[in-house]
Formats: structure tokens, C-alpha cells, sequence
């Protein structure tokens, strides 16, 4: 019989992880190609941070090399981006001109960094924080400037921040609320990070709007200024405000997408053909911009690509980690609480730790920790599994440990 | 050696002697001072009392020397009893004073003013107060704490020997052969007493000791036979020891014959109480009744020693006649080592007496109700007449107060909101006084809350002047250093008053109070005692100063100790002593099925009265650091009552809540609490909520020992403890409002980190998340640098420290981290991990308890000491416990006596 053709759009953690659960399932049932963007295999794009502090090299974060696709039989195409879709003859054109037709599509096109619309923002040394070419400017950069604005208080501005710092830099986060990581943490949390940040010689400007970004003579950035009329001094601007989805490709091949490329509960979009996973889809309104996710609906979408036909995604309980070597933060579930939550708190400052757990109706349903982050593994599975919590209250704080030794 | 700072021109260094201001003792003390400040306290050789000995509490007297917020230092007023006291000038407090009094006087008559004073008083405070009351206010409304603590002592002195004076000196504790304790737990209350004896007895082993006291005390551990007796049953045992002793020919019926009246009809009565019908009344055996009167009756030299146990009786009279009885009988009075010795609770509640400042005294332990007697005093007053009308004595003055037949209310240095019996009742009348004045030295009284004028009293080392002690020694007590702010000797205080309502109602009588010095008023009061049983109408200061304490009755320069009637003749019109006739009455309040338990009251080792000075010393709140009564374990197991578990104990007047813990010297069915803790240490009215206002029909004296009580488990849910370092004073004024806030409430000072406070809190239900944020902010812990808040189960737990110094705590909700934090508070030895304390599940070694206050030795090191095998000198010699007071003592004993003893099962 012949094989069926699945191509993959996307070279990226979610489709390659999906393409991994489907070799498990079944290794023959396909033949695959796959289009990548960048010049790179598959990489973990979450350990970009510490390539930019230098903990890590590009080849340490490199996930599946070019011996992996080969060996499972995937056609490769790297520097090639699929710019059209054509259902009606199932098939993907690319940027360098490949053609590949399907039996199966999956999308996986992962998010752009969002560019705030302000003038200046095309500037030179204006750079994003999304893949290793960012990386490899920031760290070209850090060897010979001075100063950096990193504009965005978020996970992904907090890690480029510390890692430009890391390299040497002077650098300033700009930020628009009134604490860092305002989705991660709460006000307490957030204010120890600030100050355990700042201690590594971050300098944090809250509150403020960026007006426009300012050019010298050469087209290169020179400095920011903001709505308040300040304006802060730089060589390099990196923007972390937040990214979008990737639903361009999608959207042209008049796939019904919303903020993402919108997916049922298998993964499979409004062309019963077509499959999306990751960063660019949206599901029962939410798109995720995290990994366990991701690796969620990849094992959901790799049993329907394989006809088993069980399996349903039904949405994921968000947690995160900063990754700034020696600052531990986690965050899940709703971990600001309301008027019928409880919370649970505890604080050292001495020890520089932080927690809240927030428990709605006897069950766990966020987390909050800063310091330590020993027990995030086991407060996940409690928000997940969503049973009672009550007999355990006592030590919950204390961690999973704690609870045997009560 | 002379302090660098602090010291005005002219302080020199120097050491004076005085007497402490505790018990009736009246131990001599050393006042080492730079003419500033107490430097250091320590006992004195010379004096005849003491010897140099101090117990536990007077050694601590120089940190009870404090300039903080724990005195008052300044005139208050109220216009209106709603309104707060302003700080006013001393002058306008005597004018407003003076004014009330006169226009009360002037629209309800005199008998509408009531003085209550107290045995702190000096001799020369009392007799200001006396002369205030009787020669110018016109009233015998004048009555004393010395009601609470002595009067049955005084009645039954007086109803068989004829006058209100102890025969025996301390002296006799070196020569008695057999001794009997009753209803004293000296080894507590007379501490450097107790030490005599206990060193009598260890040079003549051959000595007698009988303890009669329902619990086994500490006073047990030097006793050959502790009788353990059913509260109030003591006339029904002494009856049964004469009753022994006449059938076995021990009496002495020529002395009988010679000396006393009254024995035949005595004799009559004591015919029925046998052994037999004692032990079924009293509860211990006919065996140790027969014993205990042989030895009695066969004794050399008998002395009998005892106190509160028997005085604060609604049969104390009785109590003190019966046992009297048994000195009469065999002739065992006015002879070395013998006597009946009643121990005086309070400094100078006998100069009180011998000042006439009671209703039922004049001055020169003369009678209000005796004509001639009246006219002496007015003579010797130069008034015209004293009034003749009875005066209140202390239970009545405050029932007068509440029905509002006294409307101005006077109290000095005495704490009635927390001192006397049904707190609900004497709240009730200080709430209906229309003007309460309240002459105190100290910030922290329960009674200041009700006072309208407060004048601030100077008081120890401050106040100079003389005390009486139970062997009838007068000594001089010496102002040491000047008395802080507006502060005023008592007798300045009523003098200033007096003369200015004199120039309202008697503008002759003014001089009468226009005294120079405390020596002129002694040198006034001395010519009461002309002609009395207690004569010292030759002593003055000069002669004290040279020739140190005297005892009265006082002939002449010093001679040797003194008993009294020695030749037989007692103080009676004939001469004779009396047999007084008195049954067996138990006590007030039967148990029922409501209230099962026999509750006895007593003192600890290391605290005073209210605690007001006392509570100022963190090292002395180390022996017991919260309120507790003690249980049988029986009892506790049929109430299911777990140790520390919180117990509501009730009487048919008021109830508090305590934690209960087990003593197996109760008797099964019995309660005991020490009588220390008011409503400014716990939550309610204090442990006199309970007590019994039942009194003794002659001496008037309430029945504080002994009430009927019911008990049961309390249940909390929720608890919390805290402990927070700083000066006592401050936190107690800023926390003090948490004890009204829960049903289980204490708060106590505490030596934990050095000063401080500690407190424990539960009720049925938790508090709301505002009031748990509130007693944070109070407690300074809102950026404590520990937290784990659980709001919603009422869980809170909070430190804060900084590197190893823990400053504060609280644990609430869950409170299994207590110890450890403890721990943590008193060594600054930082936990290995300080967030495990915030689990509760640090299980940190029991914290060790301090046995010697002194040296401040742990219960733990001397349990090492012991297991180390030292025996009592090897543990004085390593650990120094016991080396300085020595109220340790019987603890320390006990301990090893408890190791030998397992040692033994083992």
C-alpha cells in the first residue's frame, strides 16, 4: 500500500515533539517532510536564555539533529518557508520553491514576537527575543555596546535582560504595569523578584509607556522616550512586549482561525485534513504560549494523525518558570484569588522565599511560588487532578514531603 | 562603686539598711545605691530577723526598682466616669480630693467615706490614715487588706490570750522539738523561715514535723507525718489531738489550773471528737492523729506554726482558738521553742494593727466599741471625741459602697479588683462608687481602672519609716533613693488632703496634720502604745538608729529575744488565758453534683499578692510562667481532661478558663490555684471571680481558701500563643486589651530573651481575618520576616528575628511550634532550618524550667547534675542552685528523692 503524506509546517518544538509521539505510535503509516524556517534543526527554544547568558551552547539546546530526521525517513527542508497552502490539491509551496503534497497537513507555525507600533521601532539594534539569529545578535551586541533597554517586564524581557547583563551590559527593563510578570506573579512575589534582580544590577523602570524609540544619523537606535517625556540613554533595544500567534498561513488557505488557528479538542481545524498544534493555535479561546502545552496537544493530535482516534485535549492548567539561573519562580492556576478563594501564604524574607496557594471549594486551584520552587511539580498535579485537598492542608505548604512525615 | 552617669550633685555611694517589703517575715536588707539608683540588694547580718537571709522574691527587690512605665508618676483625674484620667498637678488632685470629701461629708454625713488601706503600709501611713479618718472625717470606716490575711489571727489572739500579739519569736524555730505547720506552706510564704527550720531540723534530726495542709506542698518535704485533711476541717483535728492528749494524761492540769479559764467546758466538748470521729471528719488516719498529739503532748518545747490556711476560714476564730488550745493545755506558751506562732502575711499588717488602722481597732490595740477607750484616743488626738458609730470592715465596706451608703471610696496600696473574694460583686460596687480615690504606686493594678483621682504614692526603696514583723520587731525602713516624678510618701499624700479638708470642715484640726517627719508622727503614735500590752512608748527613731530592731513590748535598750508570758500572765482582765468553746463548723460551700471539687487556694514560690511588683521581675516569672490549676490525675481522667488542656472553672459566683494540669499531691476531688493572677494577667475577673466571700463571724475574715467548683473541658478550636520582647510596662498597656477579646486569655511577663511578655489565646471559634491582622499590628509583626498565613482557618504564624535574636512571635491557629520558638527566644541559638518552626513540627528538646530564680539553674541541668550522681552538695558545688536564697530547696530535693527513687524501680 502506498504511504500516506504528512508534511509538517513547522520545525519547532510543537510539531517535531508531535512528530516524535506519531513515530511511537506508528513508524510506517507516513511519509513526512517537513518545512523549517531557520537554518536549524529542531532546538529547544526555551533554553535560547541560557545561550544568551552563556550557560549553554546552541549545539547543547539542539534537540534532534540531522542524523534524526534521517533516520526516521523525514524529508527536511531547512531556510524554507511555506507561504501558501492549496487544499484543494493538498499541497505546500515554499518560499525556495518546494512543492509537497499531503494526505495530511499539521501546523505548526508557531508565534511571531509582537513589534509595538512605534516609530522608530525598525531602527537598527531594534531586535526581538524569539529565536537563535536573536540570540546571536544580542550576544554580537553585548561585545561591544554599552547599555540596553529591554522593554517588557514578562518572562521572555526578564530573561534577555539577564542575560545582556550577564554578558556586561547595562541594562534597564522597561515595563508598562506596576510589577514584573504581572500574568506569573502576584504584587508580593513580583516586588521580591524586582529587588533580587536589581541586586544583579538590573535597572527597572515601571510604569512607563514608550513613546518612540530614537535614531542617531547612521539609522541606529540612540535612545527611548517614553509617554512622561524621560527618556533613557541606549545601544540596543530588545522588544519582549509579547508575541501573536502565527496564523498568516493559515488565514490565506481560509482556515477559520480567531487569535490562533482555531482547533476542536483532536487538534484538527475546520479542514478536516488539516491538523495544528502549538504556539499558533487557539483552543476553546485560549492560545498557550508555554511548553507543557504544547507537548500536550502534541501527544493528542499524533493519535488522531495516526488513526487511533482516542485522546482529547481539553485545555491545560498554565504553570511557569522564569529561567534566570538562582531566581526560582512558578506560577499556576489562578494564584490571585477572589472572593470565594482562599489563600494560603508564606513568607521568609530572610531566605528570599514566597508562596500562595489558592484553594477554591477544598481544592487546589493556583499557585504562586518565588524562592523556591521544590514542590511546583506537585502543586501542578494537585491543580490538575483537582481533588480535595482539606486532609492535607496543614503541610501543603510544606511540600509533597511534608505530608508523609505529619 | 559610684555610677558614671546619672548621679546629681551630692549622690554619694552608699548601703543602707531597710527591711523588705514582702512578707511578714520582715527579712533586713542592704540597699547598695549611688544615691540614684538601687545598685544592688542584698540581706543583712545584723539584722536579729533574718540574719542575712532573703528568699527568692527579695533578692530580686532591686529590679522591682523601675522608672518606666510601670509607676505612676503623676496625679489623674476624671470629671466624669466616662470620660479618660488626665495627668494633673499634685496640688489641684489634693484640692479636688479635699472638696469631694468635704461636700460628700458635708450632704451624707461622715460614715458616707470608707477607707480601704493595706499591710504595705508603713506604721506611720496608717496612723495619718487612721487620724484622718477617726479624728477628722469622723468615721470607723477604716479597714485593711490585714481582713483578707490576718483577722482571724488577731480574733483568736485575742478571744484566748487576751491581746493581738504573737507570743513566739523566731528564736523558738532554733529550740522546738515539735513542730506543727498548719495551714502554711511556709517553704512559699516564708521562705528564710522555713530555711531556719529546715536547718533546725538537719541539726537535730530528733525534731518533729507535722504539716497539716489538704495538698502536699513543698513545706511536706521536711515533715515527719503530713496530714493531709479535708479543707476547713482543721478545729475538727485540733479537738481530736486534745482529745488525745487529755486521755493520755499529756495535759498539764496544774498550768491549766493556774493560768487559764475555761478548760472544763472545752474538755466537755473535745470529748466526742476521737481519733475516730476526726479521721471520718478530716480524712487522714486515727493512727497519725494519736501520733502527731504525742508527740505534741510529750514535746520539751511545742511550737505551732501557721497562716492563711487557717485564717482565711469562715471558722478561722475557731480554727486559731482550737489550735491554741493545744498550748494551753500543756503549758506550752512564754517558753523557748515554744508557742503559738501565727506567721503575718503582709510587711506590716501588725504595725497596721498596733496603729489602730482597722474598723474594729484604735490605735495602741485599743476597741472602738469600749468607751474609755475611745476617750484615750481622743485625748491623746487632742479631738474632742472619735466617733462611736462601728465601722466597716472590709467585705461590708464594699457591700456599703455598692448599695451606695459609701459613696467616696479611698484604697491604698492595695488592689482590691483583684485581691478580694466575688470580683463580680466588688467590680460591681467600685462601678457604683460615686468617687473612687485609688493611692497607688504602681501603673499595672486592676484597680486603677475604676479610679476617678489617683495620687501617686512613692513607695519601697523610696519611703522611709517603720514595719512590724510577726515576732514583734520593729524596724526601721529607709528611703534608699528619691521617689520618681510627682510621687509622695502615703503619709504626705494624706496629710497634703487632710489639711486642706480640715480648712473646709475644721480649720482647728489643721495642725493636727502638720507633721515635720516621718519620726514626728512614730514619736505621736509610740504614746498610743503607753500603758498597752504591746508598749513601746520608749522607742523612737534615735534609738532604732543606734541600737537597731526592737522587739515590744519594749522596756528599754535592746535585750534578749522576747516571748511573751513567760510568767503565765496573759493579757486578759484576770490574767488568765481562756479556753474558748468553739465547734466544729465546716466549711461554707458543701461540694455538690454541680460542684464537685474542693478548690484551695495558695501562693507561688516566687510571686507577691497581685504580682503588681513582683510581676515587674522577669527572672521570678520563670518558675511558673502562666496561670494553671492543678488537678488529681484521677480527676483529670474522669473529666477526661488532657495536662495543659484549657478547663472552665465555676463557682456559684464567676467562673475563668486555665489550663488544667495534673498534681498528684492533691487528694482525689480537690483543686488547687495559686491566688495571683487577675484580670490583668487573664481573661475574666482573675482567680478571685471564684473565691468566697463566706466570712468568719467574729473576725470577719472571708473564706478565700475554699470554694465549691465545677470543671469542664474546653474544647477550643482555635488557639494562638505569642511572646514578644521588650519593657513589660509598654506591652502591657499596648497587648493588655487582647484579654478581654477571648474566653482564654493570659498575658504574662516573662523573662524568655530577657524581658518581655508571653500570652496565650483560644476560643470556640476562629477570630475574623480583621481581628487576627489587628493583634499582628499589636504584636509589630507585619513585616515579620517569617509568615504563613492560612486566614481562612484562622492560621497565622509570624516571627520576626533578625540573625539569631528572635524579637517576636505569633503563633496562631496552630500553635505546635510554641516550644521550639521558645527555645529559639531564650538561647539565640538559631534553628537549623527556621521556616521548619513555621510547620510546627520542629520538635524542639522540652524547654528546660527554671528551678533556682537565683542562679537561674534549669530543671534539665540539675536532672543532669543528678543523673551525673551528685547528691545536693555536688550540685550546689557545680551548679550554684540553691546557693543564694535557697527557696529551691525542697524542688531540688524532691528531684533527687524522685531520681533515687526510679533508680530503685530500675
Amino acid at each position: 500500500m502506498k504511504k500516506r503524506k504528512l508534511v509538517v509546517v513547522g520545525n519547532g518544538m510543537a510539531g517535531i515533539r508531535t512528530l516524535e509521539e506519531l513515530l511511537k505510535l506508528d513508524r510506517d503509516l507516513y511519509d513526512i517532510t517537513v518545512f523549517g524556517a531557520e537554518p536549524y534543526t529542531n532546538y529547544n527554544r526555551i533554553l535560547l536564555s541560557p545561550v544568551l547568558t552563556g550557560e549553554q551552547t546552541v549545539q547543547d539546546i539542539i534537540l534532534n539533529d540531522a542524523d534524526w530526521y534521517r533516520k526516521n525517513g523525514i524529508t527536511l527542508h531547512l531556510n524554507a518557508t511555506v507561504t501558501r497552502i492549496n487544499r484543494a490539491r493538498r499541497e505546500v509551496v515554499a518560499d525556495d520553491g518546494t512543492i509537497a503534497k499531503y494526505d495530511r497537513l499539521l501546523l505548526a507555525t508557531g508565534s511571531n514576537p509582537f513589534i509595538l507600533p512605534v516609530p522608530g521601532n525598525d531602527l537598527k539594534r531594534v531586535i526581538t527575543f524569539r529565536d537563535i539569529n536573536d540570540v546571536n545578535l544580542m550576544i554580537a551586541a553585548a561585545s561591544k555596546l554599552k547599555r540596553a533597554v529591554v522593554i517588557g517586564g514578562g518572562l521572555l524581557g526578564l530573561e534577555a535582560a539577564n542575560g545582556l547583563a550577564a554578558r556586561g551590559m547595562e541594562v534597564s527593563v522597561v515595563h508598562l504595569g506596576e510589577t514584573l510578570l504581572n500574568r506569573q506573579l502576584d504584587k508580593s512575589a513580583a516586588t521580591l523578584l524586582q529587588k533580587d534582580l536589581e541586586r544583579r544590577g538590573m535597572r527597572f523602570l515601571m510604569n512607563r509607556q514608550t513613546e518612540c524609540i530614537v535614531g542617531d544619523e547612521e539609522g541606529a537606535v540612540q535612545a527611548i522616550r517614553f509617554t512622561d517625556g524621560s527618556e533613557c540613554k541606549t545601544d540596543l533595544v530588545v522588544m519582549a512586549v509579547g508575541i501573536r500567534p502565527n496564523t498568516d498561513l493559515a488565514q490565506k488557505a481560509g482556515i477559520h482561525t480567531e487569535r490562533g488557528i482555531t482547533v476542536n479538542d483532536t487538534l484538527q481545524t475546520y479542514d478536516p485534513s488539516i491538523y495544528a498544534v502549538g504556539e499558533c493555535v487557539s483552543h476553546r479561546g485560549m492560545a498557550y504560549g508555554l511548553v507543557a502545552p504544547l507537548f500536550e496537544q502534541a501527544k493528542v493530535a499524533a493519535n488522531h494523525l495516526a488513526f487511533h482516534g482516542i485522546g482529547r485535549y481539553s485545555g491545560s492548567a498554565l504553570s511557569t518558570k522564569l529561567k534566570v539561573t538562582g531566581i526560582d519562580v512558578f506560577s499556576a492556576g489562578d494564584f490571585i484569588g477572589n472572593a470565594g478563594t482562599q489563600s494560603i501564604t508564606l513568607a521568609n524574607a530572610m531566605a528570599g522565599i514566597y508562596k500562595k496557594l489558592v484553594i477554591k471549594d477544598d481544592k487546589l486551584i493556583g499557585a504562586c511560588l518565588y524562592g523556591d520552587t521544590a514542590d511546583s511539580a506537585w502543586y501542578l498535579r494537585l491543580i490538575r487532578e483537582g481533588k480535595s485537598v482539606s486532609r492535607q492542608r496543614g503541610q501543603l505548604m510544606f511540600g509533597e514531603g511534608a505530608e508523609s512525615q505529619s | 562603686m559610684p555610677s558614671l552617669t546619672g548621679t546629681g550633685p551630692g549622690a554619694q555611694p552608699r548601703i543602707l539598711s531597710s527591711i523588705c517589703c514582702y512578707c511578714g517575715t520582715g527579712c533586713g536588707v542592704k540597699i547598695h545605691t549611688d544615691g540614684n539608683q538601687v545598685l544592688k540588694v542584698s540581706g543583712d547580718e545584723r539584722h536579729p530577723s533574718s540574719l542575712g537571709k532573703l528568699c527568692s522574691k527579695g533578692m530580686a527587690l532591686g529590679a522591682t526598682v523601675r522608672r518606666d512605665g510601670s509607676r505612676i508618676l503623676s496625679a489623674q483625674w476624671r470629671e466624669s466616669k466616662d470620660e479618660p484620667r488626665r495627668n494633673i498637678a499634685l496640688d489641684d488632685a489634693c484640692d479636688i480630693a479635699a472638696a469631694k470629701l468635704a461636700d460628700v461629708i458635708g450632704t451624707h454625713g461622715p460614715d458616707s467615706i470608707g477607707f480601704y488601706l493595706s499591710g504595705q503600709l508603713l506604721t506611720e501611713d496608717y496612723a495619718v490614715f487612721n487620724k484622718l479618718a477617726r479624728a477628722l472625717v469622723g468615721t470607723n470606716n477604716i479597714d485593711t487588706n490585714s481582713r483578707l490575711c490576718m483577722s482571724s489571727a488577731v480574733s483568736g489572739y485575742k478571744l484566748t490570750l487576751g491581746a493581738d500579739a504573737p507570743p513566739a519569736c523566731y528564736d523558738d524555730l532554733d529550740h522546738a522539738d515539735t513542730v506543727m505547720i498548719a495551714g502554711s506552706n511556709m517553704a512559699y510564704a516564708h521562705p528564710v523561715l522555713f530555711r531556719r527550720l529546715e536547718a533546725a531540723k538537719e541539726r537535730r534530726p530528733d525534731m518533729k514535723i507535722i504539716v497539716v495542709d489538704p495538698r502536699r506542698t513543698d513545706t511536706c518535704d521536711i515533715a515527719d507525718i503530713h496530714l493531709a485533711i479535708t479543707p476547713g476541717s482543721d478545729v475538727a483535728l485540733f479537738h481530736a489531738m486534745l482529745n488525745v492528749m487529755a486521755r493520755g494524761g499529756l495535759v498539764d492540769l496544774d498550768y491549766i489550773d493556774r493560768h487559764t479559764e475555761g478548760y472544763a467546758q472545752v474538755e466537755t466538748r473535745i470529748r466526742a471528737f476521737t481519733p475516730e470521729l476526726a479521721q471520718e471528719l478530716c480524712g487522714v488516719s486515727a493512727a497519725d492523729i494519736v501520733q502527731c498529739a504525742r508527740w505534741f503532748g510529750n514535746a520539751q518545747a511545742a511550737l505551732s506554726l501557721y497562716t492563711m490556711g487557717l485564717n482565711q476560714s469562715s471558722s478561722g476564730t475557731a480554727k486559731n482558738s482550737a489550735l491554741i488550745h493545744l498550748h494551753l493545755a500543756t503549758g506550752q506558751i512564754g517558753k523557748k521553742g515554744a508557742g503559738p506562732f501565727s506567721l503575718t502575711g503582709q510587711p506590716n499588717a501588725m504595725g497596721g494593727r498596733e496603729a489602730g488602722g482597722m474598723a474594729t481597732l484604735l490605735p495602741g490595740h485599743r476597741d472602738p466599741n469600749d468607751t474609755q477607750h475611745r476617750a484615750e484616743v481622743a485625748r491623746l488626738w487632742k479631738v474632742d471625741a472619735v466617733p462611736d458609730k462601728p465601722g466597716h470592715t472590709a467585705i461590708d465596706m464594699f457591700d456599703a459602697v455598692l448599695d451606695g451608703r459609701v459613696k467616696v471610696l479611698w484604697v491604698a496600696a492595695t488592689n482590691p479588683a483583684q485581691s478580694m473574694p466575688d470580683q463580680a460583686k466588688v467590680r460591681a460596687a467600685l462601678n457604683a462608687a460615686e468617687f473612687v480615690i485609688v493611692q497607688e504606686a504602681f501603673a499595672n493594678t486592676e484597680t486603677l481602672a475604676y479610679a476617678d483621682l489617683v495620687l501617686p504614692a512613692a513607695t519601697w526603696p523610696e519611703k522611709s519609716g517603720t514595719v512590724t514583723n510577726s515576732e514583734r520587731r520593729i524596724s526601721r525602713v529607709r528611703a534608699a533613693i528619691e521617689a520618681p516624678g510627682d510621687a509622695r510618701p502615703d503619709w504626705q499624700l494624706v496629710c497634703g488632703i487632710a489639711r486642706r479638708l480640715a480648712l473646709r470642715i475644721a480649720p482647728e484640726k489643721t495642725r493636727l496634720f502638720d507633721y515635720q517627719d516621718e519620726a514626728e508622727i512614730f514619736a505621736e503614735h509610740v504614746r498610743f502604745t503607753a500603758g498597752r500590752d504591746l508598749d513601746y512608748s520608749a522607742l523612737d527613731y534615735a534609738t532604732l538608729d543606734k541600737d537597731g530592731p526592737q522587739q515590744w513590748p519594749y522596756k528599754g535598750p535592746r535585750s534578749a529575744p522576747v516571748r511573751l508570758y513567760a510568767d503565765g500572765v496573759f493579757a486578759t482582765a484576770n490574767g488568765r488565758a481562756r479556753f474558748m468553746d468553739v465547734d466544729y463548723v465546716p466549711v461554707a460551700e458543701r461540694v455538690s453534683t454541680g460542684y464537685p471539687l474542693r478548690l484551695t487556694t495558695g501562693r507561688m514560690r516566687d510571686q507577691w499578692h497581685t504580682m503588681s511588683r513582683s510581676g515587674l521581675v522577669p527572672a521570678l516569672t520563670r518558675h511558673a510562667e502562666e496561670p494553671f490549676i492543678y488537678l488529681h490525675p484521677n480527676d483529670m481522667l474522669r473529666h477526661n481532661i488532657q495536662d495543659d488542656a484549657f478547663v472552665k472553672v465555676e463557682t456559684r459566683r464567676g467562673h475563668i478558663v486555665l489550663a488544667a494540669m495534673a498534681d498528684e499531691n492533691l487528694n482525689p476531688g480537690h483543686a488547687w490555684l495559686p491566688m495571683h493572677w487577675g484580670s490583668a494577667f487573664m481573661a475574666g475577673n482573675g482567680v478571685n471571680a471564684l473565691a468566697n466571700s463566706a466570712r468568719d463571724p467574729i473576725s470577719q475574715q472571708p473564706e478565700l481558701k475554699h470554694s465549691a467548683a465545677g470543671i469542664s473541658v474546653q474544647n477550643y478550636a482555635w488557639q494562638a500563643t505569642a511572646w514578644i520582647r521588650g519593657y513589660i510596662p509598654s506591652l502591657r498597656q499596648r497587648l493588655s486589651k487582647w484579654l478581654a477579646v477571648f474566653p482564654y486569655a493570659v498575658l504574662m511577663p516573662s523573662a524568655v530573651g530577657g524581658e518581655g511578655l508571653r500570652m496565650r489565646f483560644a476560643s470556640p471559634e476562629k477570630p475574623d481575618t480583621a481581628t487576627l491582622t489587628e493583634l499582628v499590628r499589636d504584636l509589630q509583626l507585619d513585616d515579620a520576616g517569617l509568615t504563613f498565613d492560612d486566614p481562612a482557618l484562622g492560621i497565622t504564624r509570624r516571627i520576626q528575628y533578625c540573625g539569631a535574636r528572635v524579637d517576636a512571635f505569633l503563633l496562631a491557629g496552630d500553635t505546635r511550634g510554641h516550644e521550639a520558638l521558645l527555645q529559639w527566644a531564650d538561647t539565640h541559638v538559631l534553628p537549623a532550618d527556621p521556616g521548619q518552626l513555621l510547620q510546627g513540627r520542629a520538635r524542639a528538646a522540652a524547654r528546660a524550667r527554671t528551678v533556682c530564680s537565683c542562679e537561674n539553674v534549669s530543671d534539665t541541668a540539675i536532672d543532669a547534675g543528678i543523673t551525673a550522681g551528685h547528691l545536693l552538695e555536688g550540685l550546689q558545688a557545680t551548679l550554684k542552685c540553691g546557693t543564694s536564697c535557697g527557696s529551691c530547696l525542697p524542688e531540688i530535693k524532691r528531684m533527687i528523692q524522685r531520681h533515687n527513687t526510679q533508680e530503685i524501680r530500675v
